[in-house]
């Protein structure tokens, strides 16, 4: 792939005429999925990109925003990161309640452990990722509908029960103590939390890159948030706040 | 719930879209990221880019086709043709592609099935058969384009591939490619009833009757073809309507950018 994505074009202009940079969204790379796509995505809704193989490159870069997609299996992608010696501060961004997007595994290594392979995943939310039992076909792939249980900014003009594209066997379930994470649903055989949000924390386990226009929306959707002074303002909170990361 | 899915094949040779009749006679077609980002904007649900020129000296000029394609299409692409390697496959991953479809290579040598899979994981892993009637009434595997026969049993290959890691079969008949003289339901149905992944049905479709009858006759979860989108005969709008007539769970609502 060509690398990061272009800023030119992505800044936005405020009423006042102050040119706003475009929010700079780190990717992490290691090794796990189609990152052209991501780029591309992400570049077409006005964000610059920025990719990340190691913690090193996670602290250089004042990423506004952090995303971890991936797709396959949880222990290698753990393995993966663990050399990169990403998991701690991905652990840190996420209890610091700075804006992170999941996307299918990037989901899914949020709960506590896989039993796809047993994995020790991320523990972020209480839950455990589980096998989609009873469905007629596996993995489960193409276009599924996804049925929100709540309106919420990252699907704004999105038509309810839009269609995405998924491709996965597993998926992730919240814990009682995390519950109220669930954002939407989907049904293959059984039904599953297709997307989660709490504060600034967002995982889905579609693949919004691949979506057509309605995943670029809820790209365009994410980078509004990551954006918005209410994001600003967390991120602070977060910062000034000696008790992050009691969710983790 | 889980659509069927239409899905537009791109036969690539020399960095051109092609189309031939079982195989061969090519006629030139297009410019895969051109004709890619219009079916995408059509409603395409996926794309499927075979390279059948696989020359080695042309991998790189695939690969920066596959780029080009994935930065136009926001739809998931399928990428097959002479990847024989788990390198190999993770360069195509890395160029853009979703997935990527193995045949000659895992006939070959099936453990490439099950190191891709461990690799990537067997959702990125496409295992393409291309099968042909035998004077018994089976199908028997074909490789190298349809070139070379192999004695294998198609039904008896696809089970094994699974059984190694294939995510999903696209199931070409030899017999009915590019011939518009539809799908091969008895070898659909003989494979996505030996199985539990997604099978492709290619080879054959002559119009929107045909795409109805590989998921109703022959178990299709999505369906592919080439001629009939390139030469613009049918729209794929067109073909979606006639499954949602024919009661078939399709994605119409917005298309892609």
């Amino acid at each position: 792939m060509t690398g990061n994505g272009a800023a030119g074009g992505a800044n936005a202009e405020r009423a006042n005429g102050d040119v706003v940079p475009a929010p700079l969204v780190a990717v992490v790379d290691y090794g796990a999925g189609n990152l052209v796509s991501i780029d591309q995505a992400l570049t077409s809704v006005g964000a610059r990109v920025a990719l990340v193989r190691s913690a090193d490159d996670l602290a250089a870069t004042a990423a506004d925003a952090l995303i971890v997609p991936g797709v396959g299996a949880a222990r290698p992608a753990m393995e993966r990161l663990t050399e990169a010696g990403l998991v701690e501060p991905i652990r840190r961004w996420i209890a610091d309640d700075r804006p992170y997007l999941g996307i299918c595994l990037g989901l899914q290594l949020l709960f506590e452990v896989s039993d796809e392979d047993g994995a020790v995943t991320l523990g972020v939310l209480a839950g455990r990722t589980a096998k989609l039992d009873g469905a007629p076909t596996l993995p489960h792939i193409g276009w599924n509908q996804v049925e929100r249980r709540r309106p919420h900014p990252l699907f704004a003009g999105i038509a309810p029960a839009a269609d995405f594209y998924f491709v996965h066997s597993y998926a992730g379930s919240p814990g009682a103590n995390d519950a109220e994470a669930a954002l939407a649903d989907t049904t293959h055989g059984r039904s599953f939390v297709s997307a989660i949000a709490v504060d600034q924390l967002f995982g889905v386990q579609f693949h919004p890159e691949r979506s057509g226009t309605d995943g670029l929306r809820l790209l365009r959707n994410f980078v509004g948030i990551v954006r918005s002074p209410e994001s600003s303002r967390s991120a602070a909170r977060a910062a000034n706040d000696a008790t992050a990361g009691v969710r983790a | 719930m889980l659509r069927r899915r239409v899905i537009p094949c791109l036969d690539v040779a020399n960095g051109r879209v092609v189309k031939g009749t079982r195989f061969v006679d090519l006629v030139d077609e297009g410019d895969p990221p051109e004709l890619a980002a219009r079916y995408a904007a059509e409603g395409a649900d996926e794309l499927v880019f075979l390279d059948i020129s696989a020359a080695p000296e042309g991998r790189g000029t695939l690969l920066e086709i596959v780029e080009r394609t994935a930065r136009r299409a926001f739809i998931p692409l399928t990428v097959g043709g002479g990847v024989r390697s788990v390198d190999e496959m993770r360069d195509v991953l890395r160029a853009g592609a979703d997935k990527v479809s193995l045949n000659t290579a895992a006939v070959a040598d099936s453990a490439l099935i099950a190191r891709c899979a461990a690799r990537f994981g067997r959702q990125a892993v496409v295992v393409a058969i291309d099968a042909r009637r035998t004077v018994d009434g089976r199908w028997e595997v074909l490789v190298r384009g349809g070139r070379d026969t192999t004695g294998l049993d198609a039904v008896r290959w696809a089970v094994g591939a699974v059984d190694l890691g294939a995510g999903e079969l696209l199931v070409t008949s030899i017999d009915r490619d590019g011939t518009q003289a539809g799908f091969d339901t008895d070898l659909l149905s003989a494979i996505s009833g030996a199985v539990d992944v997604p099978v492709i049905a290619s080879g054959g479709a002559a119009g929107p009757a045909d795409f109805v009858s590989a998921v109703v006759d022959g178990g299709a979860d999505a369906v592919l073809a080439a001629s009939i989108f390139h030469r613009g005969i049918y729209t794929i709008a067109e073909v979606k309507a006639a499954m949602a007539v024919a009661g078939l769970p399709v994605r119409l609502g917005s298309v892609a950018a």
